[in-house]
């Protein structure tokens, strides 16, 4: 009436955060599961990734920047509805079927689909930000592990990641936080996670403003959460008698991967 | 045992089109030490890298205890050995860094029992105790609990003497070790050295410390563009030297 097109119907909001109900709840716990999934599939993949990068043998290294080049290149939205959509069309079978059951626990098609989506996406991140940690450890360290017999793969097990793993974490942990939110694309394929949520609510009221404050503050709940969880991990490692700062490399390394993220 | 610990023959080894090693022989016997002196980019550093397969050489060969060292011999030619073998070769020389390169996530005493007992597979409990005898043996034992980080350049080294020691190398190969250290400290390190070369330890040492080889060394080989160009007694180089870039050399150092 005075320029006010809708009005705010607080009561909503209020009721969405302070009581949330049982199929919100289960929305939660899937953007939670499915973000620590494909985060650590993401590590585990970057990992190898980063590891092939390193290899003698050449196809394994062009490999590994053909994974990067691709997945880095294009948008995840691309890639969750390739793997859902297309991935079946092109190997003439399901390759996510409707519904898989592990015994008691039961998982959909798309949440398999997402969590490769996201995975394998995150692993085109997570070789960069591992590669970068490898490199800032001082040439020196695998030099001083060969001269003593170890075998490359021992000496970058035992020497040369610890060390890097410091290097990795923060970076990481940026990753984790965007993961949290990149889940919301999911919705898309039809995951109920908490955007599909708050946008079914949505479509059923026309009140977009309340359940999308609402379910934005969850997403805030979440980042949040982890940020307090990221910040004692990295004062712990950073509490590490070996060494009480960073040297130049590892700064100069973590501003790289911080800067090339961004 | 052979009366050869170490044979170098005719080792040439080129960066790109720089050809670092332009020929290079020495032999060991064992319990002998060798210094070796030289100008900066005459190829001393890299030769030493080369006994244990550090780079890779482009021509010659390299013996410790009998093995071909980076190759094996497929039909009279030279080929790539695998990783395994090179490794294994490896635990017979032990290396002594300039810049220490000791490991800054363990302590001195993990320093020094890793290789023991992931390479060799030694108990825990036995690789601990001979561990502590070594860092007792460069006068450290107190610091074993004690990260790198919180140890002088000379403590850094002598664990990492210690720590190379621990493999129970047939020969000690020291890179420069005290070039990156404060004068102060050289003394403490030199000192482990040189009781470890009255010991019988088979060494060479790359070093422009004179005062080291006069007392410890059995030989001193001079190299200069990849080549060595003069060797012979410590004494020798003292008081008579032959080549004329030899002596200029020392007149710069001593």
């Amino acid at each position: 009436m005075h320029g006010v097109v809708a009005a705010v119907d607080w009561s909503i909001i209020k009721d969405r955060i302070l009581h949330p109900d049982s199929t919100f709840a289960s929305a939660l716990w899937k953007t939670v599961y499915i973000a620590v999934v494909s985060q650590i599939i993401g590590v585990l993949l970057g990992l190898v990734a980063a590891l092939c990068r390193m290899s003698r043998l050449r196809v394994l290294r062009l490999l590994s920047g053909l994974y990067v080049l691709v997945f880095r290149g294009t948008p995840v939205i691309v890639q969750i509805f390739f793997v859902y959509f297309g991935a079946n069309l092109l190997f003439g079978f399901d390759l996510f079927p409707r519904n898989l059951s592990f015994g008691a626990f039961a998982i959909s098609g798309a949440i398999m689909a997402g969590i490769t989506a996201l995975s394998v996406n995150e692993g085109a991140y997570m070789r960069e930000i591992i590669r970068a940690g490898i490199d800032s450890i001082d040439k020196g360290q695998m030099e001083a592990a060969k001269s003593l017999g170890m075998s490359p793969g021992l000496a970058m097990r035992r020497i040369v990641l610890p060390q890097a793993a410091r290097v990795i974490v923060p970076p990481l942990g940026n990753e984790f936080n965007n993961m949290l939110k990149t889940t919301s694309l999911l919705a898309f394929i039809g995951v109920t996670e908490m955007f599909q949520d708050a946008d079914i609510h949505y479509s059923t009221t026309f009140k977009p403003v309340e359940y999308f404050a609402a379910v934005a503050f969850w997403y805030l709940v979440l980042t949040t959460v982890w940020s307090f969880i990221q910040a004692a991990i990295e004062r712990r490692l950073a509490a590490g008698d070996y060494a009480d700062e960073l040297s130049f490399r590892e700064r100069w390394a973590q501003a790289f991967v911080w800067r090339m993220r961004i | 045992m052979s009366d050869v610990v170490m044979r170098a023959t005719d080792v040439h080894k080129s960066f790109g089109r720089l050809e670092v090693l332009k020929g290079v022989s020495l032999e060991l016997t064992p319990r002998e030490t060798v210094c070796i002196i030289g100008p900066s980019g005459s190829g001393k550093t890299t030769f030493i890298r080369c006994i244990n397969h550090l780079e890779k050489i482009d021509a010659g060969r390299i013996e410790v205890n009998g093995h071909l060292i980076g190759y094996r011999e497929r039909k009279g030619k030279l080929v790539e050995d695998s990783e395994k073998n090179v490794a294994r070769h490896r635990t017979e020389v032990g290396m002594v860094f300039q810049r220490f390169n000791l490991f800054p996530h363990k302590t001195a005493l993990e320093n020094v029992i890793e290789a023991p007992v992931r390479v060799r597979g030694v108990p825990r409990d036995q690789a601990v105790a001979e561990a502590e005898k070594l860092l007792e043996r460069v006068g450290l034992l107190e610091k074993c609990g004690t990260y790198p980080a919180k140890l002088s350049g000379g403590q850094q080294q002598r664990v990492a003497i210690a720590r190379a020691l621990a493999m129970k190398p047939a020969l000690m190969l020291f890179d420069e070790p005290t070039s990156a250290l404060d004068p102060e400290v050289t003394g403490e390190v030199l000192s482990v050295m040189e009781e470890l070369a009255h010991e019988g330890m088979t060494m060479i040492v790359v070093t422009h410390e004179m005062g080291f080889a006069k007392v410890a060394a059995d030989r001193v080989v001079m190299m200069d563009d990849g080549l060595i160009i003069e060797e012979g007694t410590p004494e020798h180089f003292f008081e008579a030297p032959r080549e004329e870039r030899t002596k200029q050399f020392l007149s710069r150092i001593l």
